[in-house]
């Protein structure tokens, strides 16, 4: 709310620097969006006069003024504004001034003519256009005649220019902050001083006539409704109101429009209470109801839209006919036109809830719906009424009739909250006395009863958000200051602090993966449709949002993978050619019918370009499946799995090249795969050649794990024997191996692999290769023909195995 | 010429040639000429039987001297030719140390994980547990426990994606909260978390909003835990995470799930709390919202808040790295551009 610092000062002697003020209230009550003070930055703007003005004789729209500026001689000004003329009193801008955005004014001649000086709009010295009178939004502004302006002052202190406008952002629990009232009842707790509060009583009444012979009300939706009052000012003249209020309003951001309009903006500013004006010789039926309409019903708001209702909107009627969105906006029909007379003035509360959907809905937060949200003070329903009728009676020359329909009477009740001194110093960690907590209570106005340390506080009715102990304890600290509360850390009994076998599991393949040189990447876990079902490891339908904000983030992901791509088009398409990422989270599976997902925990990476760049000493390697494959086998071997890994080459990947990619298996059960992405979708993700990997890290670390102990190391020297052979294309590594180990006994200790070629001198579908065979005796020496026995078993069972031969 | 001056002859001859050798075959080919078995000393030995009897122990103490002398002089002179076919060797071996290193290629942690392991570890140290939750939450867990029901006006604080009316994209980590202060056997101690995660929110992607960013949410549960506590708690950790130098303040703020609620405010990065653009002139950063567990959150927890209370209190790791390294994007953290990622070095 923008609070005026001048109204301010009509509650209590304020001497206090604004900004200081400001500084108090977001270190007590709310947040301070900002301070400002509409003169700052202007210089020599001041009121004019025009003593006669003249069409300039070679322009069609500049006139050429003389103005009075309160010097000896009037100073000639060429004025473009379509309503400039005789006899107004004006803002000028001097030669030298300065208006909105640091733009200087200087004399100048215009066509010819000398102009000593600017006639200035509004808006030209800073006032937002939606808060300028509407007849002065396309020409100067014009001050009318209660302003009492003199030629030559400055027209700062007369537009509330010199005014400070603390503009707090009010939490949903301080609606009470939403008022002029509540504004000086917090500060006069802040500063300990008690605001007068000052509130008109209706005294221009006409006797002759009782509101009951002229309106009845009905209230079909008791349940919305908690309070609901109305009044009626008769033979009202609508003209503008007074400069004051005008300026008052302006000031707090709002548009003056005219008497009877601003008389409720006036009021709900000060009191929080939103009133509501009709034309009342616009009601057909003279019959105010407040219910539901049809589904689908069209109602045309004040602003010209219209509106498509739903059977929820809480509406206020004329008979059948609606003439209003309660607590949000009026309706255009019932609108105040400058021929109404007779007015009525509805004071209301309805269901925060209910006016919170209708605006949301509709998207119409009005300065009326933004406070009913936030609850309204019921015991001020009533006083805002009166002062409301009281001031149209006053502005508009009218008298409001007797009496006020009252179907709804508010019912402000006080609260009683009880609390001991021991309770407030255990939860604030403070030391303070009976004194000192009744002195808070005090200052906020709160009625208080102390007997043996216990505080029985009565919490006014205008405090709504106050119910329980928690809510009194968040008075006094924040009165008492948060500054003044001990800093300390919790005693009590010790607890350990430690990540759990999984959490550290986790840390611990991030510096893995991060040593083997990938980056850690954090991908959005909503992605599109398509991509949320590529690359999966599991059958599950997909988990769609209800209302995506767009299709980009649409669907929740089931692949990590797709994300990583999306990373590596990212940095390509920058020139950024060698990616290697990472990343760890979670998939959303979902099983059909359910409609929560299960998340697990998964891990991918994806590297293309190179991982070993081009230097002085060597070339660029380019990245490929077996790079990959290496950090992935160090990383499966270090989670020292009871279960042995295994790597089958698998062509069903459909997002994956067929020939590239194997699955990897941790005992007989599937834990991820690793290879190339498919060429096709290389291209569609606009991606060069890109190795992948996806695991279920869940299942990675759920698997039982070997149980470590020492290996003594063998004292009997090793034995090796090499071994180099031309065998078919199609045979596998992994089938070679395992036939080299069948028909040997625990003296082979490793088989190496160093050697493996095709083309040149081998023939075609064959493949030339070659392995270190290392044998060894824990406990004895091996001789030479031992070893030779076993090598030759083993070639033997090669031989017998396939096609091969020796080289 | 007797044996005697053959000798001396010989001793002068071999050590002449010995200096003036510069190589190491050289010296073995004298070593074979003077000392081997077609040698001049075997040679002269050889005339031995020729001098009488009485002669010989003195000729044959002078040849084992000669020998000595001559073996000696090779040893020597070996030992100053190998150090210079060493040094030689070194000249030759000698590489330009400024040639750039083989690049070890290392990746780097995400920055907002660093900061994610940066807050773990202090709590850690503190004896808090590090809690993971559901990012698919339900309106109960999300909303309900939390003290926000259905068409709660907080609820606009945090638009939230649903998937169904009631199963929703966690906005917040406090779920954790509710779901863990559920579970907790207060009888074994009191009750200390952090839950770091993913919360999304319906927001559209800017420079500044993120539909998906992190939050870290920390709880402590206990039958004397007091305000006071969770300012110092919030003190410690921006300490920790920014510097010493580092203030805190705490501001009245409002979440329905705590009561007092404050907001924490540390003093400005950019300014050192002289007032700048950045916080505004004010000289303080809004970086966390906290409070004293709102009764009815326990209660509903199925914790007795007369027994117990405690305080909790939620930050935004994304929020804190902007803050910290001047990142001007949020966007940054989730496109994932290796230029910006390997910037983060986690032990510098």
């Amino acid at each position: 709310m923008k609070v005026s610092y001048n109204w301010l000062k009509e509650y209590f002697d304020l001497d206090v620097d604004p900004k200081v003020l400001a500084e108090k209230i977001e270190r007590t009550a709310v947040e301070v969006d900002e301070v400002t003070r509409a003169a700052d930055g202007l210089k020599k703007i001041i009121v004019g006069y025009t003593l006669d003005v003249q069409p300039h004789p070679d322009s069609d729209h500049l006139n050429i003024c003389q103005v009075d500026v309160g010097e000896d001689e009037p100073i000639q000004i060429v004025c473009g504004a379509p309503n400039v003329a005789k006899g107004q009193y004006v803002i000028v801008a001097m030669h030298g001034a300065r208006i909105k955005d640091n733009v200087k004014i200087k004399r100048s001649k215009m066509r010819g003519q000398q102009s000593n000086g600017m006639i200035c709009a509004l808006q030209e010295i800073g006032f937002e256009e939606k808060v300028v009178p509407k007849d002065y939004v396309n020409g100067i502004y014009v001050f009318p005649e209660d302003s009492h302006v003199k030629p030559g002052e400055p027209v700062y202190e007369y537009l509330g220019m010199d005014d400070n406008v603390i503009d707090t952002s009010v939490t949903p629990n301080r609606g009470d902050l939403f008022s002029m009232d509540g504004n000086a009842y917090e500060i006069g707790a802040i500063y300990n001083k008690k605001p007068v509060i000052h509130h008109r009583k209706l005294e221009t009444i006409d006797e002759t006539t009782d509101i009951k012979d002229l309106l009845d009300i009905k209230i079909d939706a008791p349940d919305d409704v908690q309070a609901y009052q109305m009044g009626i000012v008769k033979n009202v003249k609508i003209m503008p109101s007074p400069f004051w209020l005008q300026v008052r309003l302006m000031t707090a951001g709002i548009r003056p429009i005219n008497n009877v309009v601003d008389v409720t903006n006036y009021v709900m500013l000060k009191y929080g209470q939103p009133l509501h004006a009709f034309d009342y010789d616009k009601l057909n039926t003279k019959e105010i109801r407040v219910g539901y309409s049809a589904q689908g019903t069209k109602f045309v708001t004040l602003d010209g839209e219209k509106r498509e209702l739903r059977s929820q909107d809480l509406m206020i009627k004329d008979g059948d006919k609606n003439i209003a969105m309660a607590g949000v906006m009026g309706g255009l029909a019932t609108e105040i036109t400058d021929e109404t007379k007779t007015i009525v003035i509805e004071s209301a509360i309805f269901d925060s809830i209910k006016i919170r959907k209708t605006a949301r809905h509709h998207v119409l937060h009005s300065e009326a719906s933004m406070r009913f949200e936030r609850g309204i003070n019921p015991a001020t329903v009533t006083d805002a009424l009166n002062e409301a009728l009281q001031l149209t009676a006053q502005f508009g020359e009218g008298k409001a009739v007797k009496n006020h329909l009252s179907p709804v009477d508010p019912n402000p009740q006080s609260v009683e909250v009880t609390l001991d001194l021991t309770r407030i110093n255990h939860v604030l960690g403070t030391a303070l006395n009976v004194d000192e907590v009744t002195n808070v209570l005090h200052r906020l106005q709160f009625n208080v009863q102390v007997s043996d340390e216990v505080f029985k506080v009565t919490v006014p009715a205008r405090r709504w958000d106050i119910h329980i102990p928690a809510d009194i304890l968040e008075e006094i600290a924040r009165i008492y200051g948060y500054d003044n509360l001990p800093s300390t850390l919790p005693t009590g009994p010790t607890t350990i602090g430690r990540l759990t076998t999984s959490q550290q599991a986790i840390r611990g393949i991030r510096e893995l993966l991060q040593g083997s040189g990938l980056n850690q990447a954090m991908s959005y876990g909503l992605t599109t449709v398509q991509k949320a079902k590529m690359f999966m490891m599991q059958e599950s339908e997909e988990t769609k949002l209800d209302f995506p904000m767009s299709q980009d983030h649409a669907v929740l992901r089931m692949n990590l993978i797709s994300g990583l791509l999306d990373d590596v088009a990212y940095n390509v398409a920058r020139k950024v050619a060698n990616v290697a990422l990472y990343e760890q989270g979670r998939v959303f599976y979902r099983t059909a019918g359910v409609d929560r997902p299960s998340e697990v925990e998964h891990l991918a990476g994806a590297i293309t370009g190179s991982m070993i760049s081009k230097s002085w000493y060597g070339k660029e390697v380019p990245v490929d499946f077996y790079q990959l494959k290496g950090i992935v086998s160090l990383l499966l071997h270090d989670m020292n799995f009871e279960k042995s890994v295994s790597y089958v080459a698998n062509q069903d990947r459909p997002e994956m090249h067929p020939g590239r990619t194997a699955d990897i298996y941790l005992g007989d059960q599937v834990i991820g795969f690793i290879g190339q992405v498919h060429p096709q979708l290389e291209k569609e993700f606009k991606i060069p050649e890109t190795y992948v990997f996806e695991l279920n890290l869940q299942a990675i670390l759920d698997a039982p794990k070997k149980i470590q102990h020492y290996e003594p190391i063998s004292k009997y020297p090793a034995i090796t024997r090499d071994v180099a052979l031309v065998i078919d294309k199609e045979v596998s590594n992994t089938e070679i191996e395992a036939t080299l180990r069948e028909k040997s006994n625990h003296h082979l200790e490793q088989i190496q692999l160093f050697d493996v070629y095709s083309g040149k001198h081998i023939p075609e579908n064959k493949k030339s290769v070659a392995y270190t065979l290392t044998y060894r005796d824990k406990h004895n020496t091996l001789t030479e023909d031992e070893v030779n026995k076993e090598f030759e078993q083993a070639i033997a069972a090669l031989k017998a195995a396939f096609e091969i031969e020796i080289r | 010429m007797g044996l005697h001056e053959q000798l001396e002859e010989l001793k002068k001859k071999s050590l002449h040639e010995i200096s003036r050798t510069d190589g190491l075959k050289g010296l073995d080919a004298i070593r074979v000429n003077v000392l081997g078995k077609k040698g001049p000393l075997t040679e002269i030995l050889r005339g031995m039987r020729d001098i009488p009897k009485t002669e010989r122990p003195k000729v044959g103490e002078l040849s084992n001297r000669v020998r000595d002398n001559i073996t000696a002089a090779i040893e020597e002179k070996r030992a100053e030719l190998e150090k210079a076919v060493i040094a030689k060797k070194l000249e030759n071996e000698k590489i330009d140390v400024t040639l750039p290193g083989k690049p070890v290629l290392q990746g780097q942690p995400h920055v907002i994980q660093q900061i994610i392991d940066n807050i773990e570890d202090l709590f850690l140290g503190m004896g808090y547990q590090v809690v993971q939750g559901p990012e698919v939450e339900t309106d109960k867990y999300n909303f309900e426990m939390l003290n926000l029901p259905k068409d709660h006006p907080a609820r606009d604080m945090q638009d939230t994606f649903y998937i169904t009316d009631e199963i929703l994209m966690r906005s917040q980590t406090s779920p954790v909260q509710a779901r863990t202060m559920e579970k907790h056997d207060f009888s074994k101690g009191p009750l200390k978390m952090i839950s770091p995660g993913v919360v999304y929110r319906r927001d559209t992607d800017d420079a500044t909003h993120s539909h998906q960013f992190h939050q870290v949410e920390g709880l402590v549960i206990d039958k004397h835990i007091t305000m006071g506590d969770l300012k110092g708690t919030l003190e410690t950790l921006a300490k920790e995470l920014f510097g010493d130098r580092f203030e805190v303040r705490l501001r009245p703020s409002y979440f329905p799930f705590t009561e007092p609620s404050v907001e924490a405010d540390v003093t400005c990065f950019n300014c050192m709390g002289k007032g700048c653009s950045v916080c505004k002139q004010t000289g303080w950063i809004e970086v966390l919202g906290a409070g004293m567990v709102h009764p009815n959150v326990l209660r509903m927890a199925g914790v007795d808040p007369e027994v117990y209370g405690g305080y909790a209190f939620g930050l935004g790791p994304d929020r804190f790295a902007m803050l910290r390294y001047g990142v001007d994007d949020i966007r940054n953290f989730y496109q994932n551009d290796v230029r910006f990622l390997s910037q983060f070095s986690k032990k510098g």
